[in-house]
């Protein structure tokens, strides 16, 4: 597909550095967890988790987003997708519990509430560094109970995600999904550990994308091969065993950058 | 079992170069997973290059638009990559190279040598990369002086990847045959570009690239059609092969083996896909081995 042309609703301010940029396209068939390649044009092309069917969350990190961060409502930019493959979405009655770490509550926002209409009990594990950079906590909310962990203790404990976690029976959920830095995630995989229960979590990886469809192999990660964009970014457990996680990435060059 | 410049395969699939071959890995899911004979590399040159802004690939209705812009590690950082797909892959492991000149050719193709490929794959081909591929292969003197520098300086065989867009692919093909090569690779892709009309502005951050997949199929088959005409070497057909269908209609225009690219994108055992179908049609048809089919449309008058 070319890029679709998405002119911007609406711009939320979700914290000090995330925006959410509502568009005039609805992806209706989106599993939560799927991506958009964003264009701005003139300038690159950049993935994105969907935080809404018609919506994308966005952290100021570098050239593009600081670019995107420019527009204004009823301005627009490119986009291709929805991409890739998303959290498994639970059944009635399931137990899940949601592990969201900054902006990486974006795609696991929609999945809360996709949970919560299927009937699910959903637990979620918020953190940030400070109260004033928790995303997305009524949507959280609304879809369950929610447990709040801040690096300085702004709110809710003092401390990670991790800490929030080694309190909670890991093992009575049905499903565990993440998404949030790659230390968070390697450190959330070496406290689980036991290869029953990592087959039953999803962790929601970011590499370098290229093409954003499979075909290029810039994304592909150790040691399995696998290609974030479209085999990916949703990973089980099981898949991430013996791989690069956590230890290293692949910048523009395709050389491997220690994380 | 046949062989292809000396190259030991069980069917006459291959992985293009460019695609899911930026890591060790990636090649050897291809091979284990995706059913492909032997897989060629990104094309990898001297220094790290991140290759251009994205957009870098898009795809349109009748195939694929990319200027991915050559990105690469670099020989010295590649060769670890290399050396786990040699080991892990279980089929040939082609070297794709690029360089401006007949020196990088010879830096990196030295230099990849630690790393045991099985055949070197000169890319004087890429449409979008100023300096590089298609600037370099579109002028039969340098491509001759390429092709023999490297087969000097290397012991396996070696291809030349040869670029559609000239006015006679032949005369760059019998540049490569004088220069020693063991086969020439045809054809890379087309020139084309892609405009957003809702802004004006072309897609790709590169402005224009390379076009791919079925749409180029046509314009592949009648290139190897005339490069079987005129060359002694093996000709290896590629653009747009996406099912056994496009597979043997290459080998009768005198395709000695077919690599597959973009259509990884549908699925990635397309290769186990088109050897089944290939299989089932010589079986149907009663040729005893896959060469029955190579160049077969020459002879029909």
């Amino acid at each position: 597909m070319l890029p679709l042309n998405a002119t911007i609703l609406q711009i939320t301010e979700e914290s000090p550095s995330v925006r959410t940029f509502f568009f005039d396209l609805n992806f209706e068939t989106m599993e939560p967890g799927q991506f958009v390649m964003v264009w701005v044009r003139g300038v690159d092309e950049v993935p994105m988790g969907l935080s809404r069917t018609n919506s994308i969350t966005v952290l100021k990190v570098g050239e593009t987003t600081s670019k995107l961060f420019e527009l204004k409502e009823g301005d627009s930019f490119g986009l291709r997708g929805p991409f890739g493959r998303g959290f498994s979405l639970p059944s009635t009655n399931e137990k899940i519990l949601i592990i969201a770490g900054g902006v990486g509550a974006a795609p696991l926002s929609p999945y809360a509430e996709a949970a919560y209409a299927a009937g699910s009990e959903v637990h979620t594990i918020l953190g940030a560094r400070s109260a004033d950079e928790l995303i997305f906590e009524k949507r959280f909310l609304g879809a369950g109970k929610v447990y709040i962990s801040t690096d300085d203790g702004s709110k809710g404990i003092k401390g990670f995600v991790t800490d929030v976690l080694k309190g909670l029976d890991f093992s009575a959920y049905d499903k565990i999904a993440i998404c949030g830095k790659e230390l968070m995630m390697i450190s959330i995989f070496r406290l689980i550990k036991d290869k029953k229960i990592l087959e039953k979590v999803e962790f929601s990886l970011h590499r370098y994308f290229k093409c954003g469809i499979g075909i290029c192999g810039a994304c592909c990660i150790d040691s399995s091969g696998l290609r974030v964009c479209k085999d990916g970014p949703v990973f089980s457990g099981l898949q991430l065993l013996d791989s690069e996680l956590g230890i290293y990435e692949r910048d523009a060059c395709g050389r491997r950058v220690k994380i | 079992m046949y062989t292809l410049t000396g190259l030991k395969m069980k069917h006459p699939t291959i992985l293009a170069a460019g695609i899911l071959g930026t890591t060790g890995a990636s090649l050897c899911r291809v091979a284990l997973e995706g059913g492909a004979d032997a897989v060629v590399t990104k094309s990898i040159g001297s220094m790290p290059k991140k290759g251009h802004q994205n957009p870098t690939l898009v795809q349109l209705e009748c195939g694929f638009l990319n200027a991915m812009g050559l990105p690469n590690p670099s020989y010295p950082d590649f060769l670890q990559e290399l050396k786990i797909a040699k080991k892990y892959s279980g089929v040939p492991v082609i070297a794709s190279i690029f360089g401006g000149t007949v020196v990088e050719f010879t830096e990196v193709a030295e230099g990849l040598l630690p790393g045991k490929p099985d055949a070197f794959e000169l890319n004087v081909s890429c449409p979008h990369s100023e300096g590089y591929g298609a600037a370099v292969g579109s002028d039969p003197c340098l491509v001759e002086a390429i092709t023999a520098t490297v087969k000097d300086i290397v012991n396996v065989p070696v291809w030349v990847k040869l670029t559609p867009n000239v006015s006679d692919i032949t005369c760059i093909g019998n540049a490569a045959e004088s220069g020693g090569a063991d086969a020439v690779v045809a054809i890379n892709t087309l020139k084309g570009m892609v405009i957003d009309i809702e802004s004006g502005y072309p897609i790709l951050g590169n402005r224009s690239g390379g076009f791919s997949g079925k749409a180029v199929k046509p314009v592949a088959v009648k290139c190897i059609y005339d490069l079987y005409t005129t060359l002694k070497i093996p000709v290896i057909g590629v653009g747009g092969v996406s099912c056994w269908q496009d597979a043997v209609e290459m080998m009768m225009a005198g395709a000695a083996a077919v690599q597959v690219g973009s259509a990884v994108y549908e699925r990635i055992d397309i290769f186990s896909e088109i050897n089944k179908g290939i299989k089932a049609f010589l079986q149907r048809k009663s040729y005893s081995n896959v060469k029955k089919i190579i160049g077969l449309s020459h002879e029909m008058v």
